[in-house]
């Protein structure tokens, strides 16, 4: 069971690498998201270092969400989805290895930009360890409950509006519990481990429930 | 009861039952939830005292309280019965699912707004960020979500099912959404202990509308149901006379 697994990962990881614009798109429009911000809000240092975790968490769910909300389309539309779900391995764990390739190859980067985009909002300096801690623990979350909202949607009309009024609401926990970890961490000193804790928690309890979700929300479009 | 006698949920399996029990029971709920309705906005209105502190604006409470229940009990209903199609495959388990969200949406936008026009007079603002409203506001779009979900599905079958799949993870999340936004951020009073804090002459008046609120509920509830079955069955009419018309 491991091998095709193996075979998998290494298969979604590959086309993620050699599609270098889709990860360029998305950190792109993270680097977009967070500069207009303050175009919007005015140039004030003091006001941008107090919101500038929660944009960053902000513009993080959005940049993800672009690129889970196709987590699935390529194979729907080659044909391979089909053959996965004849694999010898359960539709549920396709689904979680390719949720896992999501997050390495979409999620993760765009925490690991993080840093620089925390340099144009003039973020704490004590706050660059807890936000990306957080954003560390929390991005599975986000790759995860992606992919039910890219499962659901995949055979719809107008997807892409669709799978961010069906996901964002239910990022709400990830991104209150994301900002408020920097809180905690910069008051706290050494403690403030609390909302660390639910992150993780949540990542988690999401990579088990989310691939069982998607795969019942797969199997219900081969009605159509 | 035997074991093989049917349940009174799945002897309503079948929908000429439904039908013809929904088409009984009707009338006699409808009256009774206008009559509660009257009673309770009569007791509400004219009879329950103003507020020492709030004045008249207390009333909005009769009206605001039920419908934040029924916006939470709607959901259940639209979870119960999303759970319903998906393991027990009940016929009119996605039919009552469908009913339900739109009335769900309806009494969640009813929440939101008798409770922003309360909170003008009392906290000086139409909206706060308190977690209470921040949570109604995130069930609203949960309904949206499974509404428009279900519209931009064709194949009905698929709809059903992915809607019901949506709304058991949003049912499983809303504990956890509640619980963020309550750590977020809290100004909303705690909830209405309807036996100890309330004083009579406020809490009769409640739970009687409480009560026809819910009594509406299960009315248009079944009510959307009917249509909903009876479009299914127009549905299936018009696509035998269309294939007798091909043939």
């Amino acid at each position: 069971m491991v091998w095709p697994l193996r075979a998998l990962l290494l298969r979604d990881l590959k086309l993620a690498a050699r599609d270098g614009a889709a990860l360029g798109t998305a950190l792109g429009f993270d680097l977009v998201v967070v500069s207009l911000l303050p175009l919007g809000l005015g140039p004030d240092v003091a006001l941008l270092a107090r919101i500038a975790p929660g944009v960053l968490w902000i513009a993080l769910l959005l940049s993800a969400l672009l690129s889970v909300a196709r987590l699935f389309e390529a194979d729907h539309q080659d044909g391979s989805l089909a053959v996965l779900r004849s694999a010898p391995v359960p539709l549920e764990i396709v689904v979680a290895v390719k949720i896992v390739a999501h997050w390495v190859t979409a999620a993760v980067p765009l925490v690991l930009a993080t840093p620089l985009l925390g340099l144009l909002l003039n973020l704490d300096a004590n706050a660059y360890g807890p936000l990306m801690a957080a954003m560390l623990l929390g991005s599975p979350a986000v790759s995860a409950i992606g992919a039910i909202g890219a499962a659901l949607t995949l055979s719809t009309r107008k997807s892409g509006l669709l799978v961010a009024l069906l996901v964002l609401p239910l990022y709400v926990p990830t991104l209150v519990f994301g900002v408020s970890a920097v809180d905690a961490g910069m008051l706290i000193e050494g403690g403030g481990m609390a909302p660390l804790l639910i992150l993780g928690a949540l990542s988690l309890v999401g990579l088990i429930l989310a691939p069982i979700a998607a795969a019942a929300a797969l199997r219900a479009h081969e009605l159509a | 009861m035997t074991a093989n006698q049917p349940t009174i949920v799945q002897s309503l399996a079948n929908p000429t039952r439904f039908m013809a029990l929904s088409a009984r029971i009707l009338p006699w709920l409808a009256a009774m939830a206008a009559v509660v309705i009257g009673v309770g906005l009569y007791q509400a209105l004219v009879v329950s005292p103003a507020d020492y502190q709030q004045g008249q604006t207390v009333r909005i409470m009769y009206v605001h309280v039920p419908a934040a229940w029924l916006a939470m009990a709607a959901y259940l209903t639209i979870a119960a019965s999303s759970f319903g199609l998906l393991v027990f495959r009940h016929p009119l388990a996605d039919v009552s699912a469908r009913a339900a969200a739109p009335i769900g949406a309806a009494f969640t936008l009813l929440a939101l707004l008798t409770g922003s026009l309360w909170g003008k007079p009392m906290w000086g603002t139409y909206w706060v960020w308190d977690a209470r409203l921040t949570s109604m506001l995130l069930l609203f779009f949960l309904y949206l979500g499974l509404i428009v979900l279900r519209s931009s599905i064709e194949d009905e079958a698929a709809a059903a099912k992915l809607t019901a799949i949506l709304a058991l993870v949003g049912v499983s999340l809303l504990p956890v959404i509640k619980f963020s936004v309550e750590w977020w951020y809290t100004l909303h009073q705690p909830s209405t202990k309807l036996t100890s804090t309330l004083d009579a002459s406020f809490r009769i008046p409640l739970l009687i509308n409480a009560l026809g609120f819910t009594l509406l509920f299960a009315c248009l509830h079944i009510k959307a149901m009917r249509n909903e079955v009876m479009r299914r069955r127009v549905k299936g009419l018009q696509r035998a006379a269309v294939r007798e018309v091909v043939a």
